[in-house]
């Protein structure tokens, strides 16, 4: 491991101007458990490690009448055990609550997860599917970004070398709205998704049918996607098996996925068909109550 | 010779569950294992490894590591001395040096990714990295062989230059096949020719690693006298003894091994891979303490897995259930080196069943792969799952019943295992029997829910099980306690099995015992914990000692009682003679007139173990749209002998299970086109986690071993091999699919379920 120096601002303005002063030579640090596990293994070589828990913005949780604020640095287990994010945002539970472990839970965020870009990433299919934006702070100024394009490629993100994830914003579900998130993994705990879905749902009032719909998948391509014809072909049409089915038609069609160690491309599409009408009916229920 | 004995049956100490001695201080994390080691002015080793599957190193660049502030030494086979193709046995397998110090330190090629060609030694463990990381290396990168078809194919790219290779007694060069050999008799042909059934089929599976929680490490001092401090992280002190000295050319006598605790070995920690390097690096260092610990990637790639490979298996039955004949082809994966456990495969591959006719072909195949080394009952594994797998075939080609079937085909007491051996009293048809009769074997599976369906699976296994040498000394203490000190390392609680057995001798409570496991110079010699023969060889070393302990103490006590040593008694932990009575723990505070402390030590070399038999069943879930497996339900059946410490016989037969299950269902290497193990990690390493398990029911059953004076059998090995077969063939039931290639992993379901 390279040696680096470790910095604890106070201010956003203040890591910033440390991220712009060593450009790809530092990285912030939330929970570390991507960027510890990264620079041990020397895949990244840093000067400088950004800690970002001492800025209150970055650490902060609220959910209100605009919708869901997580800050950059907020570990999962905060998001998952709070009662109101439970109550209003379950698709972002079912992907935090099983990020690693319980230790890993304690230290690694959502923010993280973002950050980190992984194809797997099973904290970002349900910011997707709720339509979240990230709120990024920088050099020149802050700007916000559509979750579904922050991450450009495995590892790779929109974000400058000078440039901060500061929130995850996401907003308020309407009435009648569910949502729901799976991977499909061959163990029951502690791995990696071979395929995972996310699913989020407008119904009308009546619950018979789909106002809207966002589908994201992870694991099947180069970043999380967003099915956006899968979830688009729901509008309007009944809730039943045959336009869920259609819409997971549609979600295998979206997918890109490769060859590996964790699964086929016939494999992992034919899962994504699959879990895509699980979480459409799951969603479907939730949003029902 | 063989001795036997009458075994005993009312016991004081053993069949109870006492707390592990070791335990408080395993579980309050004071236990000093390996990792902990520290000594004045300790600096720390790296070794670079091979990126490379197969590749010939044409030149090893030292000069950036040696010019770096911190760096202490440079290492690289031209350090290592020339050693002869020796071989000395670890206790469970054996090893050859000059193999095994090409294996640890590569000379002229490298035959797997991640083996070593240089280490460094360096004032800290990052400046170490860094050092190694400088090492240049020129390579010529060859075309790796990653399977056995591969490997025996014609033109195969040859692995080890100068190999000449055993074949059925014929010397060949040019090979990757090290060893082929044979177990023959009865006329199988012959036999086949008049059978109602046969089937043949041709079973294949990956390389699969221990999966112990601690890395392999060690610390050495070479002293400037000479002397040679080790500490490692060890199934066998006295295995990391002679590998080391053997490797670095001195005298046995020169090392000394220390004793630490040991974070899981399961045959994987028989083999040295660190101790030579670090006594090296210490040497050129100026006798500093030097350290080196490896990371879980190096782990996966460098130490010794258990050898994928292929088997072909042919059985014969008669329409009334009887098996005719058997004949297979084992060829198993060695690794980079020769050496694989296709000697024990054939020893086992029939072993459960009284054969009228057998034909065992073994072949011990090189490939670009890590050295294989020793993993839980070695071969009977892949050799259970390729019979097993024909077995439940051939019952339901024959509607035959399949536990019935088993008994009434079951070795016994006089069958000839295929290798030869004629049976002592063994207890599979017991096993059987209670398999039969248990409450698992005679509840339905239940409904699956909607999308899934159910299967069972059953199988059974052998293991032979270890003897060999084991020491043994106790001392009595003036306060009525007993120092216990023995050679072997203590897995799954050896420590306190031993020392009961020492106990039941004594009448003396085992909580009154301070079993010990001391340095390689002041133990005599003990073979490595492996092989299942701990309990059963170091605890009879234990109850040899402390038969001669009792008798010491007798003549103490004449002495002291103006008494011939014939008249005095003992019994249950006390000493009688006329209307003298004395209880040993009392006695022990007046035996300094009688001429100090009162001591005992014995040896024991056993040439047999007594056999162990294991049956499992197991019933899974399957959900049809995803290939997931979910196993609902497991019971082990085995014969234990007589279990010492059922808590501990349990723990051995739950946790064997369970890798025998990651291994059936998720477990491989996953190796890519340029001879890689893509899944180097825990995370991608897919062992069972606590998650994936229901309760592993077992149902132990006390057949005694003969050649023990409690009955004792091995218990650790067995039950990791049943698994492999109980699993896929429940898997089969569920799906309606056969599965011939592990591990079977929802992809290869799904393939099943989608090849339509």
């Amino acid at each position: 491991m390279h040696p680096f120096a470790y910095v604890a601002p106070n201010t956003v303005a203040e890591a910033v101007a440390v991220l712009a002063e060593h450009g790809d030579r530092a990285r912030p640090l939330a929970g570390g458990t991507d960027l510890l596990v990264k620079a041990r293994a020397n895949v990244w070589e840093l000067d400088a490690v950004v800690d970002v828990k001492n800025i209150p913005e970055l650490m902060s949780l609220s959910v209100n009448g605009d919708g869901l604020s997580i800050g950059a640095g907020v570990p999962c287990y905060q998001v998952y055990e709070n009662e109101e994010i439970q109550a209003q945002y379950p698709g972002i539970v079912d992907g935090a609550s099983i990020i690693g472990g319980i230790q890993v839970q304690s230290r690694a965020g959502l923010g993280g997860n973002l950050c980190n870009a992984a194809p797997s990433a099973d904290g970002i299919p349900s910011l997707i599917a709720y339509g979240a934006v990230a709120k990024i702070s920088g050099s020149n100024g802050n700007r916000e970004v559509a979750i579904e394009d922050f991450a450009t490629g495995p590892s790779r993100t929109v974000l400058d070398n000078d440039e901060l994830l500061t929130s995850i914003e996401v907003p308020k579900p309407a009435a009648n709205s569910g949502a729901a998130y799976t991977r499909f993994i061959p163990r029951n705990e502690m791995d990696i998704a071979v395929a995972a879905v996310g699913a989020f749902v407008q119904l009308d009032s009546s619950g018979q049918n789909f106002e809207s719909a966002r589908i994201a998948l992870a694991s099947v391509g180069p970043t999380p996607i967003l099915a956006k014809a899968a979830g688009d072909s729901l509008a309007g049409k009944p809730v039943n098996d045959e336009s869920i089915d259609a819409a997971a038609a549609l979600a295998k069609d979206a997918a890109t996925p490769i060859t590996d160690m964790r699964g086929t491309v016939d494999q992992r599409k034919h899962l994504v068909e699959v879990l895509t009408g699980r979480m459409l009916r799951q969603a479907v229920e939730r949003a029902r109550g | 010779m063989v001795a036997t004995f009458e075994t005993k049956t009312d016991y004081k100490v053993i069949g109870k569950s006492p707390i592990r001695h070791d335990g408080l201080d395993k579980v309050t994390g004071r236990a000093i294992y390996g990792g902990d080691v520290k000594a004045p002015g300790l600096i720390w080793g790296e070794v670079l490894r091979s990126p490379h599957a197969h590749a010939r190193i044409k030149r090893i660049d030292t000069s950036a590591a040696e010019a770096m502030d911190g760096v202490f030494a440079v290492l690289t086979h031209d350090d290592f001395p020339t050693v002869d193709e020796r071989e000395v046995s670890t206790g469970e397998d054996v090893v050859n040096l000059k193999r095994d110090q090409a294996n640890i330190m590569a000379d002229k090629k490298v035959h797997y990714k991640g083996h070593v060609v240089a280490a460094v030694a360096a004032v800290d463990r990052n400046t170490a990295q860094q050092a190694a990381n400088a090492i240049k290396v020129e390579y010529d990168v060859l075309t790796p062989v990653s399977n056995v078809d591969d490997a025996m194919g014609d033109g195969a790219p040859v692995i080890l230059e100068g190999l000449v290779g055993d074949h059925l007694g014929e010397e060949v060069e040019n090979t990757n096949v090290a060893k082929v050999f044979r177990h023959e008799f009865g006329d199988v042909e012959d036999a086949f020719a008049n059978s109602d059934i046969v089937i043949e089929r041709t079973v294949s599976m990956s390389m699969i690693h221990q999966g112990y929680i601690e890395p392999h490490n060690a610390t050495a001092i070479w002293a400037q006298d000479g002397n040679i401090t080790v500490w490692s992280s060890t199934q066998g002190s006295f295995g990391v003894r002679a590998q080391t000295a053997g490797m670095i050319g001195v005298p046995e006598s020169r090392v000394k091994v220390n004793y630490v605790e040991i974070g899981g070995g399961f045959g994987g920690k028989t083999k040295v891979y660190l101790a030579p390097v670090a006594a090296l690096l210490s040497r050129k260092s100026g006798g500093r303490p030097v350290k080196l610990v490896m990371d879980r990637s190096s782990v996966f790639e460098a130490t010794g897995p258990a050898p994928g490979g292929k088997i072909r298996m042919k059985i014969g039955a008669t329409n009334d259930g009887k098996i005719t004949a058997a004949d297979t082809d084992i060829m198993l994966e060695s690794g980079g080196y020769p050496g694989s456990a296709v000697g024990a495969a054939a020893i086992c591959v029939f072993a459960c069943y009284n054969l009228p006719s057998s034909k065992i072909t073994g072949y011990d195949v090189l490939v670009n792969k890590p050295k294989s080394a020793a993993y839980r009952a070695p071969g009977s594994p892949q050799a259970s799952f390729a019979i097993e797998t024909v077995i439940d075939e051939i019952c339901d080609a024959g509607g035959f019943d399949k536990i019935q079937f088993r008994l009434d085909n079951a070795a016994h007491e006089g069958t000839r295992r295929g290798d030869g051996v004629q049976f002592i009293r063994v207890g599979l048809e017991e096993c059987l029997q209670a398999a039969k009769d248990s409450d698992h074997w005679n509840s339905p599976l239940g409904d699956a829910p909607e999308g899934k369906a159910r299967g069972r699976g059953v199988a059974s296994a052998y293991w032979m099980n270890g003897g060999g040498v084991s020491t043994c000394d106790i001392m009595l203490q003036d306060d009525g306690t007993v120092m216990l000190n023995e050679g072997s390392a203590d897995i799954g609680g050896t420590r306190t099995s031993i020392a009961m057995q020492a106990a039941e001798v004594l009448g003396i409570p085992v909580e009154d015992f301070h079993p010990s496991i001391p340095d390689t110079d002041s133990i005599g010699f003990t073979g490595v914990t492996g092989g299942s023969r701990t309990t059963y060889t170091t605890g009879l070393a234990a109850y040899n000692a402390a038969h001669k302990l009792v008798d010491e103490l007798k003549n103490r006590l004449a002495d002291l009682w103006e008494t011939e040593v014939e008249n005095i008694d003992f019994n249950e932990g006390t000493f009688t003679a006329n209307r003298d009575s004395i209880g040993i723990q009392e006695l022990a505070s007046k035996l300094d007139p009688t001429g100090g402390p009162a001591t005992a030590t014995a040896s024991v070399n056993l040439a047999e173990a007594g056999n162990a038999y294991g049956v499992q069943i197991c019933d899974l879930e399957v959900d049809l749209a995803t290939g997931k497996t979910d196993v609902i339900r497991y019971t082990a059946i085995q014969d234990v002998g007589k279990a010492v410490h059922p808590q501990y016989a349990e723990g051995q037969i739950q946790g064997g299970v369970v890798q025998g299950l990651g291994w059936a269902l998720n477990e491989e290497y996953f190796i890519t086109d340029d001879g890689a193990m893509a899944n180097r990690s825990f995370l991608d390493y897919r062992m069972p986690t606590s998650l994936d398990m229901p309760m592993i029911d077992t149902i132990m059953v006390e057949i005694a071993n003969p050649l023990h004076p409690y009955g004792v059998r091995g218990v650790g090995e067995v039950p990791i091999c049943p698994p492999l077969s109980a699993a896929a063939q429940a898997v089969k039931e569920a799906t309606g699919k056969s599965y011939y290639e592990l591990p079977v992993k929802p992809g290869r379901i799904l393939e099943a379920l989608n090849g339509d």
